[in-house]
């Protein structure tokens, strides 16, 4: 016969496993839902498999004279200097939401030359870039 | 001048730093037990020269020193005198001068406070907590000095990013730094402990006043971040799981498990092990946290300057910290038997660990992995908000259910009693939910159990609050406060998050705009010249149809000059009931104005929950003093 002692024990270690596994799982799954891809235009120009329902974001720069602004939504394009893709969006921007500067938006594609953005993200600092739309940029400046 | 003075006071405060862990090292092998005159002259002056040096540098502010390179990057002539001051700490070398501050009069506080404990446990302590400062003298002095020189001498400075220059976020650093920082001293404590053999009742005693203290600090220090958050990013959310944020929410996860098994420690003298990785572990997560805010490793929508040299330093004395504190553990670690209940106080307490275990998992796993995906697979990833929502939301359920439950629970152990007053509980909360989903014409299941459970833990806990009134019993009035603020969080989170209206449109000068029962007319537009901004402000009026109660709105559009920078200040009419918030942006110019429209309830009393559950804490220190 087990020892009561040696039961609770047991009882402890048991839920304790079970707890542990069960919110492991959850974790795990809930993240794979949940992972936005970072993108350029380019990057979806030549990737075919993009899924089109799932949520991701968009980096590039505002292309100059290409924000338009009706009474439901604005109109612009991002660019990264090799290919270009057209955005729509409709709620309010970042105050460093401007033409020529770095951007990005968050939504999806609509098909590879047209998206739909649902949060265009706020920075605090006009001089600052994301790391990654740095390195894609550069990369096709060269 | 200052420069100089300043350069040299932290030379002298790295010396009288080694003069101290060199005396003290000197006493442990000494057997005398009292401590000698000199290491209470050593602290002293250590205190008095890094405020000295702080003071400095704020003076360096006031008067506008641009030859400091520091001074020159985040100051300008033309600011308020207040946002001078405070722009000391809004900036990397300043806030870890503050960050320093606060290592050594916590190490003279702590030497204050615990001058009759355990001399050994004290001198270990003293020499952690030493060699600590030591390494982050060495990182203010080499790579981060605030009184670095520039030449020639900037006429003007380049001036605070505006978004800074707010009452909020000028006291929020010190706040949460106490918070964060304070954690210094029982990773100190806890390292000394396991050391000097010193464990059990008294160490609980001794750290306790410590956790509760940085506990309420970070407390306070999340809320204003949150407040600032709110108010100024506009947008109107308080909370964006954004990596700087869950870099202070972590910490604060395991100062509140931290907080609740040393209750254990102290009055059952079990679970010393894990009091003491949690002890490692919160100060570990604050180093952390602040490692990858400032290296530039984590991508945050705030971003601080960052510098990856500095993520280097830090990263490598984390690692120093992280491995020789395991080591120590590992090689003073005895076996220690448990020998719980199930149904028990201690099995409770238990429980709230593993749920915080479970909260600090889920965002250190959201925060780190896109870290981790781009080192492996080069590819840029991050993890989207609902990632958090889904796993932490649904398991706030059972979390406050367990709140009701266990500090009702007795010590060792437990019979549950009164289970007729408990239903009748339920059915009050249940019926109280759908009274308030009724009011507000709005319906999920999720967020209903959830504000149903949160209503169940209040009406609990102002039922404790009675009975303790009626036999004048105090001893859990602290804990009772605390709870019930957490109650409210939940409750008034789960309300503003589900029954807030929001609604964003374009609109041009003179024109009306209609959605569900209320009508808002752009009236004008009209400039301002301030004192170091301009400021364009709309005038808007807000009719609600269903009471015909109107309002007028006065969002605003600033143009800072120094750093040339607009901002968005939203406009905010705060009631009891409701709170009303306005942005107005404009697109390059154009003749539309985006105007983005919120109605959400009881935002005040999110705010005032969470200063409850930290009242509660403060109420705890003082009973703790008596």
């Amino acid at each position: 016969m087990l020892t009561k002692k040696v039961k609770n024990r047991m009882f402890f270690l048991g839920l304790f496993l079970t707890i542990l596994i069960i919110a492991v799982f959850l974790i795990l799954k809930t993240l794979n839902n949940n992972l936005l891809y970072f993108k350029t235009p380019t990057d979806v120009k030549e990737n075919k498999e993009l899924s089109v329902k799932r949520v991701m974001r968009l980096g590039g720069m505002v292309k100059k004279n290409s924000i338009q602004t009706s009474e439901k939504e604005i109109k612009f394009v991002v660019t990264d200097f090799k290919n270009e893709i057209f955005v729509t969006y409709s709620g309010s921007v970042p105050n460093l939401f401007l033409e020529g500067k770095g951007v990005i938006v968050e939504g999806k594609l609509n098909d590879k030359r047209y998206f739909i953005a649902s949060r265009i993200l706020a920075k605090h600092d006009e001089n600052y870039m994301p790391p990654e739309l740095k390195k894609a940029l550069d990369k096709n400046v060269k | 001048m200052l420069s100089n003075f300043g350069n040299s006071l932290i030379v002298v405060n790295i010396l009288i730093t080694l003069s101290i862990i060199y005396s003290v090292v000197f006493c442990i092998s000494n057997e005398k037990q009292t401590i000698p005159k000199k290491i209470w002259n050593f602290s002293l002056y250590q205190s008095t020269i890094s405020i000295t040096i702080f003071f400095t540098l704020i003076a360096g502010f006031i008067i506008s020193d641009f030859s400091l390179v520091t001074v020159f990057q985040n100051s300008h002539t033309l600011k308020p005198l207040f946002y001078k001051i405070s722009g000391t700490w809004g900036n990397h070398e300043g806030s870890l001068l503050l960050w320093i501050n606060i290592m050594i009069i916590f190490s003279y506080l702590f030497l204050i406070y615990n001058k009759n404990s355990n001399k050994n446990y004290l001198f270990y302590t003293l020499v952690i907590q030493n060699i600590l400062i030591i390494g982050f003298l060495l990182f203010l002095f080499i790579n981060s000095n605030p009184f670095s020189l520039i030449f020639p001498t900037p006429k003007e400075g380049m001036g605070l990013n505006p978004i800074l220059q707010d009452p909020a976020l000028a006291i929020h650093p010190p706040l949460l730094y106490v918070g964060f920082v304070g954690s210094s001293i029982y990773f100190s404590a806890g390292t000394a402990s396991l050391l000097s053999g010193y464990n059990g009742k008294e160490f609980a005693k001794s750290i306790k006043p410590w956790i509760l203290v940085s506990w309420i600090f970070q407390t306070l220090g999340i809320l204003t971040g949150s407040i600032w958050a709110y108010y100024e990013l506009g947008w109107g959310g308080f909370w964006f799981w954004d990596p700087v944020e869950n870099a202070s929410l972590m910490p604060w996860f395991v100062m509140t498990a931290l907080m609740h098994s040393v209750i254990v420690l102290e009055k059952r003298n079990t679970l010393y092990p894990w009091v003491i990785i949690l002890c490692l572990l919160t100060f570990i997560l604050s180093v952390t946290g602040t490692f990858l805010v400032r290296s530039g490793v984590l991508n945050s929508v705030h971003t601080f300057a960052n510098d990856p040299s500095r993520g280097l330093y830090i990263l490598v004395f984390l690692s120093l910290m992280v491995f020789s504190s395991l080591i120590i553990f590992f090689y003073k670690y005895q076996k220690y038997s448990y020998n719980f209940n199930a149904n028990s106080k201690e099995t409770f307490i238990l429980v709230n660990n593993w749920f915080m275990a479970f909260f600090l998992v889920t965002i250190l796993i959201g925060t780190t992995y896109p870290i981790f995906i781009e080192v492996i697979k080069k590819i840029n990833i991050s993890v989207g908000p609902p990632f958090y929502n889904i796993l932490i939301i649904p398991i706030i359920i059972p979390f406050l259910i367990f709140m009701t439950f266990g500090p009702k629970a007795k010590w060792i152990k437990n019979k549950f009693s009164s289970f007729k007053s408990l239903t009748l509980l339920v059915i009050a909360a249940t019926f109280l939910n759908i009274l308030i989903s009724n009011f507000f014409k709005s319906y999920s299941i999720l967020s209903n159990i959830v504000i149903t459970s949160s209503i169940f833990l209040i009406l609990n806990s102002v039922l404790d609050l009675v009975k303790i009134f009626k036999k004048k019993r105090s001893f859990d009035f602290p804990r009772i406060i605390s709870h019930l603020g957490f109650g409210f969080l939940v409750l008034f989170i789960g309300i503003s998050h589900n029954f807030s209206i929001e609604k964003d449109f374009n609109i041009k000068i003179g024109e009306t705009k209609l959605f569900k029962s209320y009508e808002i007319n752009f009236e004008s537009l009209e400039t301002e010249t301030r004192k170091n901004y301009k400021a364009v402000v709309g005038h808007f009026n807000i009719k609600n149809l269903s009471n015909l109660n109107e309002e007028n709105a006065r969002p605003e559009i600033r143009i800072y000059n120094n750093p040339e920078t607009l901002t968005y200040e939203a406009f905010i009419k705060s009631k009891l009931t409701h709170d009303i918030y306005i942005t107005m942006s404009n697109i390059n110019r154009s003749e539309y104005y985006n105007i983005k429209f919120q109605k959400k309830p009881f935002m005040l009393w999110i705010w005032f929950s969470v200063l409850m559950i930290s009242f509660g804490g403060f109420l705890r220190l003082i009973k703790n003093e008596k």
